[in-house]
């Protein structure tokens, strides 16, 4: 299969095979999508003409908050919260401050989390996206007090909360002020939810650490991607602890709906109407 | 107080005769009646629980528990809990708000314990369910760190009204040796983790994330755990005598502020 790729790249790029037997052509990798999952290679165009979403197993892959945003709320009404916020260095951490700046200009995010009010089909909500690309949307000061206003303003306004999750866990470069954003969140969620507001988290790739360990597995209704990965606590650092591979499964979206951390797994062209039916039965009249 | 620097608290916390729980609680606390297990799964023997009298007043007790030698450490599997540990803190928990016994909770832990059966078993959701849990517990809760306070598995037992540390005790995010390992791909690099992690007890006091230290004898708490053992009785009168002049909700609004305001950065415009 991979062969067949390799020629078809080749034919794409007017390559001409020079007959010498085995084909050596090296692709620039930005041109292809190597599941991490199943390993299949497809063109990136194909890739991303598909949600990115690999054809072969399945996996929903990572997209960036505002691709998030344009497959999930209706056009033109999303209204940013927080949006000038920027994270500082607090325990000058080395090598932090120059991280921050060359994501901000790689990404255009300021931080690892975009939230603010929008509809989803017609229903308003208050709503999160956290992007990978910004340190592994790991949870610093900012993420946390975004997520906090955002679950606050909701409770002021009675509003829903939506929040699409991923992150590697708590940010190590503020140190112990990354920890407690966990307890900070999880106390915003619990005075939502006794507002009797619905919360929806929806898991994506990859939902791990300290966000899996407080807001993200606080939802009312839980909801995870195909293949996403979920889990507490590295993959790696279990191996080493057990001194053996782990199956592929484990720490799947559908590793986690067999022991019943989530509610459903829901594909990436059906979250929209899903998400807005739920919104929908949970209105208040 | 003593000016160690933070690797040399980190030794003096690894000290195998470094004071654990069970060897505090006699000295603390009488009538102690343990109990076991969380209704759902079992019992975690990392994880002590139990109610007790204060000088005279009934207490909730949830402590995590290290052991002196292989064998006890074997026993409370290295004071790393499974989410069945977390989920008896909560009923024990949830027992002391319905009998209105304020909690008392001593952190000593490298961490939640990774494991297949862990993460099948939630974790995750175990210890997020507490931190949620327990900012809405209608009764006083007191955390303190005794030694090691590790990342979210420490944190499942430290939201509270108030978290104090004993001297030398260090609470993190991560590991020093994982911040190592991440930081410079050299786990060795160790002791230069600690000492730039800001995690001692006046670097938490100074990020307005601990609200007391608990003083240990010159040496460390293993000099003296009698002396220690009464540090902290004080500690533990003092506040609980504060706690109980606030009413209930006044003191959830105050837990919930001290956690609110934890956090820093820059919001031009504001
Ligand atoms: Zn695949």
């Amino acid at each position: 299969m991979l062969e067949d790729l390799l020629k078809a790249v080749k034919t794409r790029f007017n390559d001409e095979d020079k007959g010498n037997g085995k084909s050596k052509v090296s692709i620039p990798s930005d041109l292809l999508f190597k599941c991490p999952r199943c390993s299949s290679v497809i063109f990136m165009e194909d890739f991303e003409n598909n949600q990115k979403i690999c054809p072969s197993c399945g996996y929903h892959a990572r997209i960036s908050a505002q691709e998030r945003l344009k497959l999930t709320i209706d056009k033109g009404s999303f209204v940013e919260m927080d949006a000038e916020m920027d994270s500082v260095n607090p325990i000058s951490f080395p090598g932090y401050s120059e991280k921050l700046s060359s994501l901000r200009a790689q990404t255009g995010l300021r931080d690892a989390i975009l939230t603010g009010e929008c509809t989803i089909r017609g229903t308003r909500c208050v709503i999160g996206v956290m992007d990978s690309r910004f340190m592994m949307a790991s949870m610093g000061s900012v993420v946390g007090e975004k997520i906090t206003r955002a679950f606050e303003y909701a409770t002021e306004k009675q509003l829903p909360v939506v929040m699409f999750t991923a992150s590697g866990g708590a940010r190590m470069q503020e140190g112990i002020l990354s920890l407690m954003q966990m307890a900070k969140t999880s106390a915003a969620v619990a005075r939502h939810s006794q507002a009797g507001l619905l919360y929806i988290a929806v898991m994506t790739d990859p939902t791990t650490g300290g966000v899996m360990a407080s807001f993200a597995s606080l939802g009312d209704v839980i909801i995870a991607e195909p293949k996403v990965l979920i889990g507490f606590a590295g993959r790696r650092v279990i191996e080493d602890t057990i001194r053996q591979r782990l199956p592929d499964d484990f720490q799947s979206a559908e590793f986690m709906l067999e022991h019943g951390f989530v509610d459903m797994i829901v594909e990436r062209s059906r979250m929209r109407r899903t998400l807005s039916r739920i919104l929908k039965l949970h209105q208040q009249s | 107080m003593n000016r160690y620097t933070p690797y040399e608290r980190l030794e003096i916390i690894r000290n195998k005769n470094r004071p654990t729980i069970s060897d505090y609680l006699p000295m603390i606390f009488e009538n102690f009646i343990e109990m076991h297990g969380d209704r759902l799964f079992g019992d975690d023997l990392a994880i002590l629980g139990g109610i007790a009298t204060f000088e005279d007043m009934p207490v909730t007790i949830i402590a995590q528990v290290k052991g002196h030698n292989l064998e006890e450490n074997k026993r409370s599997n290295f004071s790393m809990p499974h989410p069945e540990g977390y989920r008896k803190a909560l009923r024990l928990a949830h027992q002391a708000e319905k009998f209105h016994r304020p909690v008392i909770c001593f952190i000593d832990t490298p961490g939640a314990f990774c494991g297949i059966d862990a993460e099948k078993r939630g974790q995750g959701e175990a210890i997020a369910r507490n931190l949620m849990e327990f900012s809405l517990l209608r009764t006083p809760v007191i955390s303190i760190v005794l030694g090691e306070g590790g990342s979210g598995g420490a944190l499942a037992l430290g939201v509270c009204d108030n978290l104090a540390m004993l001297e030398n005790a260090l609470y993190s995010v991560i590991s020093p040796r994982g911040c190592a390992s991440i930081l410079w791909k050299d786990a060795s690099r160790e002791k230069e983790a600690t000492n730039i992690m800001k995690i001692t007890a006046e670097d938490l006091l100074s990020l307005g994330v601990c609200d007391g230290i608990i003083a240990e004898p010159p040496g460390g708490a293993h000099i003296s755990p009698q002396l220690t053992a009464e540090n902290i009785t004080n500690y533990i009168h003092d506040t609980l005598k504060n706690l109980h002049e606030i009413d209930i909700d006044s003191l959830l609004k105050t837990r919930y502020d001290k956690f609110r305001k934890i956090g820093e950065f820059l919001e031009p415009g504001r």
